[in-house]
């Protein structure tokens, strides 16, 4: 990441602005080129720094009310194909592998979204079903505290 | 309510904004539809509140950045405060009061390890806070939250 790369991610993590030519705008206000911001945008989402050029729903518009953050209790052994499969399932939006802590042996996170609890439930039922897999704790929200994007660059 | 013509804009939204010279006018060929059409009706789905946020979403590790998710257990009396310190650190980016043994739980970002731990013991040592979990991701299988519309 040189200084330009920065820069770009700085203004890139700004509202994006709905205009014909959002790029042009942005790239206005970074002092580069449109072409050149669009290369190095382009190569971003190639190298993978960009993981998604897109937009992210309020969970209620598409009617998504509960959601569940579920841990596993998961062989070590069997994680990579355990994973990859509660991957596969469109209602895990994330799935992490994270070290176990004394009396907390859960070590597979998946994030299950849902129109309700049952519906979270038998989703996580199903899921630990497919991977032979029973141990698990079902972390409800009970209240938002914050959800943002994260700045990066801004220390 | 969403209109048919709403719920295809908006899935395909959530795949892919063309990083193009004129990416609205790229998604209304897809629409069947054009420029001005798309981009008003992303202009008002974004004002009435239907997309969290329009723009590139970065992979943290390639930014240089460890990711970690914390789990606090805190007295009832302090949750308010305790939640509200937490809130305070740029790098905490989602942060739940939820159900259980630990009823806190917050994702935390930083770019180096020495400001992770300096964060930890600053929030270990909040009044009310009685333990706490770093559970450092050690792999990321998968990152994508996506809905499909019907």
């Amino acid at each position: 990441m040189d200084e330009l790369d920065k820069k770009i991610v700085r203004a890139m993590q700004e509202d994006f602005p709905l205009v014909r030519e959002p790029y042009k705008e942005i790239a206005r206000e970074i002092g580069i080129s449109e072409e050149l911001l669009l290369e190095r945008l382009k190569a971003f989402r190639q190298d993978g720094r960009i993981r998604k050029m897109g937009a992210v729903l309020q969970h209620r518009t598409a009617g998504f009310a509960a959601n569940v953050l579920c841990a596993w209790e998961v062989p070590a052994e069997r994680m990579d194909e355990i994973a990859a499969a509660m991957s596969r399932h469109p209602a895990v939006s994330h799935c992490y592998d994270r070290n176990v802590e004394p009396g907390w042996p859960y070590n597979l996170y998946t994030m299950i979204h849902g129109h309700s609890r049952p519906e979270c439930e038998a989703i996580a039922q199903e899921l630990g079903d497919a991977c032979g897999v029973s141990k698990r704790a079902m972390l409800y929200s009970v209240k938002e505290w914050k959800k943002t994007s994260m700045k990066y660059f801004c220390e | 309510m969403l209109t048919a013509f709403d719920k295809k804009l908006l899935n395909l939204l959530q795949k892919q904004l063309p990083i193009s010279p004129r990416p609205f006018a790229d998604l209304a060929v897809q629409l069947d539809s054009d420029e001005s059409t798309v981009l008003h009706r992303v202009m008002e789905l974004k004002r009435d509140g239907y997309l969290r946020r329009v723009g590139p979403f970065f992979d943290s590790h390639r930014m240089g950045y460890k990711g970690t998710l914390v789990a606090l257990r805190v007295k009832p009396e302090a949750m308010e405060q305790v939640a509200e310190a937490v809130n305070r650190y740029p790098g905490a980016t989602h942060n739940y009061q939820r159900e259980g043994e630990y009823n806190l739980w917050f994702t935390l970002l930083t770019p180096e390890d020495a400001l992770c731990q300096r964060i930890l013991a600053e929030i270990r040592a909040l009044p009310g806070v009685e333990k706490m979990m770093n559970l450092v991701s050690r792999k990321k299988y998968k990152i994508n939250v996506q809905f499909n519309l019907k």
